[in-house]
């Protein structure tokens, strides 16, 4: 038999790799599949391309299909997330200056505490803070509203956010255009190895289970391609399933790092894969478990409630009705999809499709289909839990 | 408020921005700035206040614009992502072509039509000199390859050119492949054994 060919589309951070080693490693194949790989120049290009339909699916900051649904940004096609790509994975980084600063007020950075990260960084931020996040509709922008407003930071009014693509990151900060950064890896450890910022956090300890990309693709397309779309949610389920065994991890590195994908050193893509980031030029180095998740704890898993959670922050910023949101947001989560893809697999899910988020402060089991499900923390740093609307 | 059309082009190549303005001055009354460094986007855009931003899709400097969509004070003015929502013809006609329009809610579409017409034209034929020029360097660099590759053969089997190029050729259609991919992985085999 002949593979159907899919295009789809991702931006070179190591967050694709599901995508990735679907198509290198013969996951897609199994399914019948080929995915012609297309780097974007940015996520606005890369939405447009799904849109329009010059790629059929795309790996998809987790909040754009959302903001898609509530008008906000692009005007092109209702888009669907029907698995979720990858779990955590950013950094937060500051300029060579501000680092300075930090340490001289005593900042240890532990890369751990983001309370006390934060304290220490509004302390030495004094009035206005500019930061860079890959584009207004991320989680990179929703964890630093989350994370500076809870610490009592006036947010917005005090925080200059600015847009910066993602491989341009360590640039504006060399060049003095922003102050500190949230950012996928590999960029943040790029900005390290260019000797001009340091990384003050990892995205987790902000949130320590939030949803990071997608799987998005045209919400009709999902439904006229229904086997399309079932057979590449299983090749990306059966990628996440590899890279989540740690024996994947040195493959997968040689493979991301290629020049037809993220095109940088196998050493600095290695990191975010295996924790263990250098956070400084002075070589410090941090280990965080689970740093990036593409298989634990059900991470493919798309929880409406995590999916109501952007809605509502995005409502609240942007003045919208917060109910109709997150209906919104519900309808763009298609857990219908994932589940009846997964059918018949040796996938473990949940019983329940949407859950409290945040309670969970350890790895817990939860009711599924084999009864063995374990997630892992969730919960935020400032202990606040997220109750979606009843199912 | 003039009658003319106020247009910021995003575009660092200073050949290609010329280009670009004369096409949409021929297409209607308007005003044009041209913008090359992406960092001072926000802040020019501001400044202006255009009624429509043209960028390359290219242009990794494109989602510094998304965020104008969330400009909400009273300063500031609503811009409708894309192209007019009404027309998905004309938005796909611009992905094709390579070029992004942000458009000032409010503008009448009878006004930005010819303007938008006139740069979808502009970057296809852009877009066309790109592809030609890539084809040409891949056909320039395969023939180099080729010719490597037959100068392998002529050495080792004593052949002459011709013969060189039969043998070439008779090997990529046993293979259905290409007489560059051949020669290609002649080279490189040739490059592990020496």
């Amino acid at each position: 038999m002949k593979a159907t060919e899919l295009s789809i589309g991702f931006m070179p951070l190591t967050d694709a790799a599901p995508l990735i080693v679907a198509q290198e490693m013969g996951f897609a194949e199994e399914e019948g599949l080929r995915l012609d790989l297309r780097r974007a120049p940015s996520w606005s290009s890369l939405r447009d391309m799904l849109s329009f339909g010059q790629v059929d699916a795309a790996h998809m900051l987790s909040p754009v299909p959302i903001a898609a649904a509530l008008g906000y940004g692009g005007a092109g096609a209702p888009l669907s997330a029907v698995s979720v790509l990858s779990a955590n994975g950013n950094v937060i980084g500051v300029s060579r200056a501000l680092e300075e600063k930090l340490r001289a007020l005593g900042h240890d950075f532990d890369f751990e505490d983001a309370g006390k990260a934060g304290k220490a960084l509004i302390a030495a931020t004094g009035q206005t803070l500019r930061i860079g996040v890959p584009f207004p509709f991320s989680m990179h922008a929703e964890l630093v509203f989350y994370w500076l407003s809870a610490l009592g930071f006036a947010v917005p009014e005090a925080v200059e956010v600015r847009t910066v693509p993602p491989p341009l990151m360590a640039e504006a900060i060399a060049a003095g255009e922003i102050d500190a950064f949230c950012v996928g890896e590999p960029w943040g450890t790029k900005a390290v190895e260019n000797n001009v910022g340091a990384l003050l956090l990892p995205g987790k300890a902000i949130w320590s289970f939030s949803p990071e990309k997608v799987l998005a693709v045209r919400s009709d397309w999902a439904e006229t391609e229904t086997s399309l779309t079932e057979r590449l949610i299983r090749a990306v389920w059966r990628a996440g399933r590899w890279l989540g065994d740690p024996d994947s991890r040195m493959l997968a590195t040689e493979m991301l790092a290629r020049k037809t994908y993220l095109d940088l050193s196998p050493d600095l893509v290695e990191r975010a894969l295996s924790g263990r980031l250098v956070i400084s030029s002075k070589g410090e180095e941090r280990s965080v478990p689970g740093f990036v998740e593409f298989y634990h704890g059900a991470a493919g898993f798309p929880w409406r409630s995590q999916a109501e959670w952007i809605a509502l922050r995005l409502a609240e910023r942007i003045g919208r009705d917060p109910r109709a949101a997150a209906l919104a947001a519900r309808q763009v989560c298609r857990t219908d999809l994932y589940r009846r893809a997964l059918q018949g697999t040796s996938a473990d899910l949940p019983e329940a499709s949407s859950k409290t988020e945040g309670a969970l402060s350890a790895p817990a089991s939860v009711p599924s289909a084999s009864g063995t499900l374990i997630l892992q923390q969730d919960s935020f740093f400032d202990g606040r839990v997220f109750e979606p609307l009843p199912e | 408020m003039t009658d003319s059309i106020s247009i910021i082009v995003v575009e660092a190549d200073a050949d290609r921005a010329v280009q670009i303005a004369n096409s949409l001055k021929e297409a209607g009354e308007c005003e044009i700035q041209i913008i090359s460094e992406p960092t001072a986007l926000s802040r020019r855009i501001r400044e202006v206040q255009p009624d429509v931003v043209l960028i390359d899709i290219e242009n990794p400097s494109r989602d510094m614009l998304e965020g104008l969509a969330l400009a909400s004070g009273p300063m500031e003015r609503p811009v409708a992502m894309f192209v007019d929502r009404s027309d998905a013809g004309l938005s796909t006609a611009a992905i094709e072509a390579g070029v992004s329009a942000y458009v000032v809610d409010g503008l009448r579409p009878d006004r930005l039509r010819p303007i938008l017409d006139a740069a979808i034209a502009r970057f296809r034929m852009f877009q066309r000199m790109r592809k030609e020029l890539s084809e040409t360097k891949r056909a320039l660099e395969e023939r180099k390859v080729i010719d490597r590759a037959k100068g392998m053969i002529m050495k080792a089997r004593g052949v002459d050119e011709d013969e060189a190029y039969a043998i070439l050729r008779k090997a990529a259609m046993d293979q259905g492949k290409r007489v560059a991919e051949v020669a290609q992985a002649l080279v490189t085999a040739a490059g592990l054994l020496s």
